[in-house]
């Protein structure tokens, strides 16, 4: 057997694993898929049903019961919303420490992250009752402001890592020409990194739209997002899974989607100043 | 600056939106349980009737509700204006001043609420919560299994009958094991069970000095009997099952028996989900020593806390949700079957109701003789069946409930377990200052 | 750019994290010195240290650090090995490779308490769960994983949210790897290995240390996929730090002990963060 002939077969027996990984990745989440479309008894058979008659019965009595427009809203406005206002306050923050970088930078960033080592559930009384002043329980505007803060230490991280890599004499050029400091993160420094700002930025909304802890505790009828929807579909009493199986995958399913779609950019952009 | 300017917008939208929460409307915390969805259904033949009153829904998971209404309540969050509350809040609650107390015109017949029920959610007499939907627990068993057997179920078998059940039910060839019992850890789940099968056992939470009982030798007997049990008969994963585990096993023909809440008779003999439906019959709870506590008593109801500005409006909603025209209600839409059972005398007192159930008269006679304050067969200082109506509980209850199902997994000895229990249970007693 | 201006621009960050450090810290540090129960309004008052003591008591204390520790160590163990070897084979391009890598990165989609849901209900069961339907059609005894292995459980549940994202990572620095180079490697005859530890895994430096950084925030207070399963259980076994204060501050309505908890829960961060930072902080910035 050549060289050749064995490089063939290893590359072969390379993409056949891929497939095998992928698959037992993908699995769960096609089962899940799956079962949304079956009946409660269906569900819990045993052996598992993988032919049945589909039926949308679960589909129609999430409709009937629930207003899931709303809570896809509200998971669009506190995930894009947090993310937003984190990037808003971390560009400027980030580009400073980045060409402009003191002796206790570094240590700085640090310190951020540490601040997203607070424990949620140990912070919670001190939220609650912050919220509660400031009547802003159930409100989306509590959620986005937490969010934002929450995820500001990541995207200061990254951020940083990002600016970094943009050469200083491009900053300096234009400085020569005049630029005024806005100009520069505008006219420069967004330009030259906007794939790693668009794909930090649809790291955090991921992160964002699955956050549970805050969602749950701080809304109630008005500002409840699609992970408050699920948690209301479990049930003490009741056999409950094909039907959170329905919820479940709709409350997954444009955030796949729309990490699907971004791939791309996902992939362009995380490459964390690999690229010279 | 912009991200100044974005904030401020955002607080002004968020303004108005709390502001559009107009005077009328309730939020309403609740579970995701059948007739609570079924209630949600109705809402808008209430608001027919009270067209200034519109009703805006929170469901919740049990634990979770439970957690977000405490946390709202005590805070006077004022996130609510109904809660669903169960026989263990409300007393306590109630005690703390923090719920409505609940009086009601003649029409609302508030004597033909059945007296466990009006005991368990009442504090110092006056009534703290409506009674949605009550439960006992009793046995469900697999007619034809037990026939096969050659054996028969008396209305109040012993546990040594439900022993030699079991043993002539199960065959794990075919998948059937003989007896299914809650496992899961969790004051709601394996301890509410734990503690009824403790009670006939003869055990008890506390001693009259509130010093915790569970290093007794009645409640080695009883867990002793209970790992026992379910090692040999059980189903694998009973560390996992509670309520709804088991009733997916029981609607796939896995379970010879299982006792538990009287609500999952109307979900095992429904057709439309369990395969067994034409198979089950019906029994009083096992008996060891003793009948009394042997079954728990429990109700979802709905109360209204102090801090709520709409407290006409909230009690207008509880009146109709807990009345005997709602319960009609329920049967014209839906038929007999499908009521909300275990609140009133007069709902099992309706021909139509018998006529359509196999498992009222279990369920009926199971709520009877259910009595929180005389619940064990020795005198106790507490109130409830399968658990202690005293704030430091839920936390008592979820530390033995681990240890019960570690020793129901085999991860330690029974001895071993209870006696952690008991430790786990003084601390938090000598933190609260019992003694 | 001068420094003051630069100070400016980082002001509002450093803030307003600032505050939300300091504001419902210095809360939380004052609720765990007085006697604050949800369920007794009326009881308050200065209790000195005894609520430490009694958090610190606890005889779940240690082992939920130990178990802290083990989750945040193999979930980063397991995350970044096989991270690293899915990224590696897929880094050459083949037919329908986009399939793939939509295929791999879609759990780190997927709601934390719905993954503990799918493999709670439908992998894990030892009855109706699909591991059970398999273990029986070649002849095993099922296992019952949630209850024989909790904590090992809980681990192949973050790890198959998180390895995508080590993936997702990995994959795009792997393809900004110069060709060339590479090439050149191969012409002097080195092998896979050491292409590999030559090459590969210096160019991955960066990325490894910040999917190490991110990740341990993360894993430090794992709590829905504790909360749907185990419930912290048997025993024990599968508590880990954030549960215990869960379930003190939550199920047991202390807020007292919870904070004192919480501040437990802090220092141990910290210690992780700092530890962490010696080994990988070099690659990480400056």
């Amino acid at each position: 057997m050549t060289d050749r002939q064995k490089q063939n077969i290893i590359n072969q027996l390379c993409i056949v694993s891929s497939w095998l990984i992928a698959l037992v990745f993908f699995f769960p989440i096609f089962w899940m898929f799956l079962t949304s479309f079956k009946t409660e008894l269906q569900a819990i058979a045993v052996p598992p049903l993988l032919f049945f008659e589909p039926t949308l019965e679960n589909y129609s009595l999430i409709e009937e019961r629930t207003d899931y427009f709303k809570f896809a809203w509200n998971s669009v406005i506190t995930s894009f919303g947090g993310t937003l206002l984190a990037m808003l306050i971390a560009i400027p923050s980030a580009y400073a420490m980045a060409f402009a970088p003191g002796k206790r930078t570094k240590d700085i960033l640090l310190w951020m992250l540490s601040t997203k080592m607070l424990p949620a559930v140990g912070v919670l009384m001190p939220i609650y009752l912050i919220c509660q002043q400031l009547d802003l329980l159930d409100t989306k505007t509590a959620l986005v402001v937490i969010y934002a803060l929450i995820n500001l230490p990541i995207i200061m991280l990254i951020l940083f890592n990002y600016f970094r890599e943009i050469p200083v004499e491009i900053l300096e050029a234009s400085r020569m020409d005049g630029a005024s400091t806005i100009s520069e993160i505008t006219q420069i420094v967004i330009p030259l990194s906007w794939g790693g700002i668009a794909s930090t930025a649809l790291l955090s909304i991921v992160l964002l739209w699955n956050e549970a802890f805050w969602a749950i505790n701080l809304t109630s009828s008005d500002a409840g997002t699609l992970v408050a929807l699920v948690a209301s579909f479990s049930s003490p009493e009741g056999l409950f899974w094909a039907k959170l199986s329905a919820i479940s995958t709709l409350a997954c399913a444009p955030i796949v989607v729309f990490g699907w779609l971004t791939q791309k950019q996902l992939v362009q952009g995380l490459t964390f100043g690999a690229v010279k | 600056m912009k991200a100044l300017r974005k904030s401020a917008l955002a607080l002004a939208l968020s303004t108005t939106t709390a502001l559009s929460a107009w005077a009328g409307e309730l939020t309403i915390a609740t579970v995701n349980n059948g007739h609570m969805i079924e209630m949600q259904k109705l809402t808008p033949e209430f608001e027919k009737a009270n067209p200034d009153i519109k009703l805006n829904w929170v469901t919740l998971e049990e634990g979770v509700l439970r957690q977000r209404v405490t946390t709202d309540i005590s805070t006077k969050g004022g996130q609510f204006d109904v809660m669903t509350i169960g026989m263990y809040e409300a007393p306590i609650w109630g005690k703390n001043g923090w719920l409505v107390p609940l009086e009601f015109d003649a029409d609302y017949d508030v004597d033909d609420i059945l007296p466990a029920m009006r005991g368990g959610l009442s504090y110092e007499g006056k009534l703290y919560a409506a009674p949605f939907y009550g439960e006992s627990s009793m046995i469900m068993y697999r007619k034809d299994l037990l026939d096969k057997a050659g054996m028969t179920m008396p209305d109040n078998p012993s546990w040594g009958h439900i022993e030699d059940a079991a043993a002539a039910m199960t065959d794990k060839a075919s998948g059937t094991y003989g007896i299914c019992l809650r496992g899961k850890p969790g004051w709601g789940d394996n301890m509410a069970f734990m503690t009824t099968m403790a009670n006939s056992f003869g055990a008890k939470w506390f001693n009259e000095d509130w010093t915790p009982d569970l290093d007794s030798p009645a409640w080695n007997h009883a867990v002793n009997f209970y790992v026992n049990l379910l090692t040999k008969y059980g189903p694998p994963g009973s560390e996992g099952n509670s309520f709804n585990e088991i009733l997916a096993l029981m609607n796939e023909g896995k379970c010879g028996m299982w006792i538990d809440a009287t609500i999952a008779a109307s979900f095992v003999t429904d057709p439309k989900q369990s395969k067994v439906a034409d198979k089950m019959a019906f029994a009083q709870s096992p008996i060891a020593v003793t009948n009394r506590g042997a079954n728990w008593l429990w109700a979802w109801s709905l109360a209204i806390p102090a801090g709520t500005k709409q407290a006409d409006d909230a009690k207008t909603f509880v009146k109709w949700a807990t009345s005997k025209a709602y319960i009609e209600l329920v049967a014209s839409k839906n038929g007999w079957g499908s009521v909300p059972t275990g609140t009133r005398q007069s709902t099992y007192d309706n021909p139509d109701f018998k006529a359509a159930t196999t498992f009222d008269e279990a369920e009926l006679k199971a709520i009877l003789s259910a009595n929180p304050s005389n619940s064990t067969q020795d005198k106790t200082p507490y109130v409830g069946v399968q658990f202690a109506a005293i704030p430091e509980f839920q936390a008592i209850g979820i530390a033995v409930g681990q240890q019960i199902t570690a020793a129901l997994a085999g991860q330690t000895s029974v001895e071993e377990a209870l006696a952690n229990a008991q430790q786990a249970a003084d601390r938090e007693m000598r933190k609260a200052g019992y003694y | 750019m001068n420094q003051t201006l630069a100070r400016w621009l980082q002001a509002p960050s450093i803030i307003m994290l600032l505050l939300w450090m300091i504001v419902p810290l210095s809360m939380t540090i004052y609720f765990s010195t007085i006697r604050y129960h949800l369920l007794y309004p009326d009881r308050s008052g200065f209790v000195g240290l005894s609520n430490y003591e009694f958090f610190y008591t606890d005889p779940s204390f240690w082992p939920s650090i130990l178990n802290t520790l083990i989750l945040v160590g193999s979930v980063l163990s397991i995350t970044v090995i096989s991270g690293l070897v899915i990224a590696l084979l897929i880094d050459r391009p083949f037919r329908a490779r986009g399939i793939v890598r939509v295929l791999l990165i879609s759990p780190f989609f997927i709601m934390p308490t719905v993954n503990a849901l799918l493999w709670k209900n439908m992998i894990m069961n030892p009855v109706y769960g699909l591991s059970a339907v398999a273990a029986i059609s070649v002849g095993a005894e099922p296992v019952n994983w949630l209850s024989e292995y909790p904590l090992w459980s809980i681990i192949v549940m973050v790890s198959w949210q998180w390895t995508p994202f080590a993936v997702l990572i990995f994959m795009t620095s792997l393809q900004s790897q110069d060709q060339e180079q590479k090439e050149a490697a191969l012409l002097d005859g080195a092998g896979v290995w050491s292409r590999f530890y030559n090459l590969t895994l210096p160019h991955l430096a960066r990325p490894i240390a910040i999917v190490i950084l991110i990740q341990m925030i993360f894993h430090l207070s794992i709590f829905a996929e504790i909360f749907v399963t185990t419930g912290g259980g048997p025993g024990n076994q599968s508590t880990n730090l954030t549960f215990l204060i869960f379930a003190q501050a939550l199920q047991g309505f202390d807020i007292g002990v919870a904070s004192a908890g919480g501040l437990f829960a802090i220092i141990l961060a910290n210690i992780v963060a700092i530890f962490l930072v010696r080994i990988i902080g070099k690659s990480l910035t400056v």
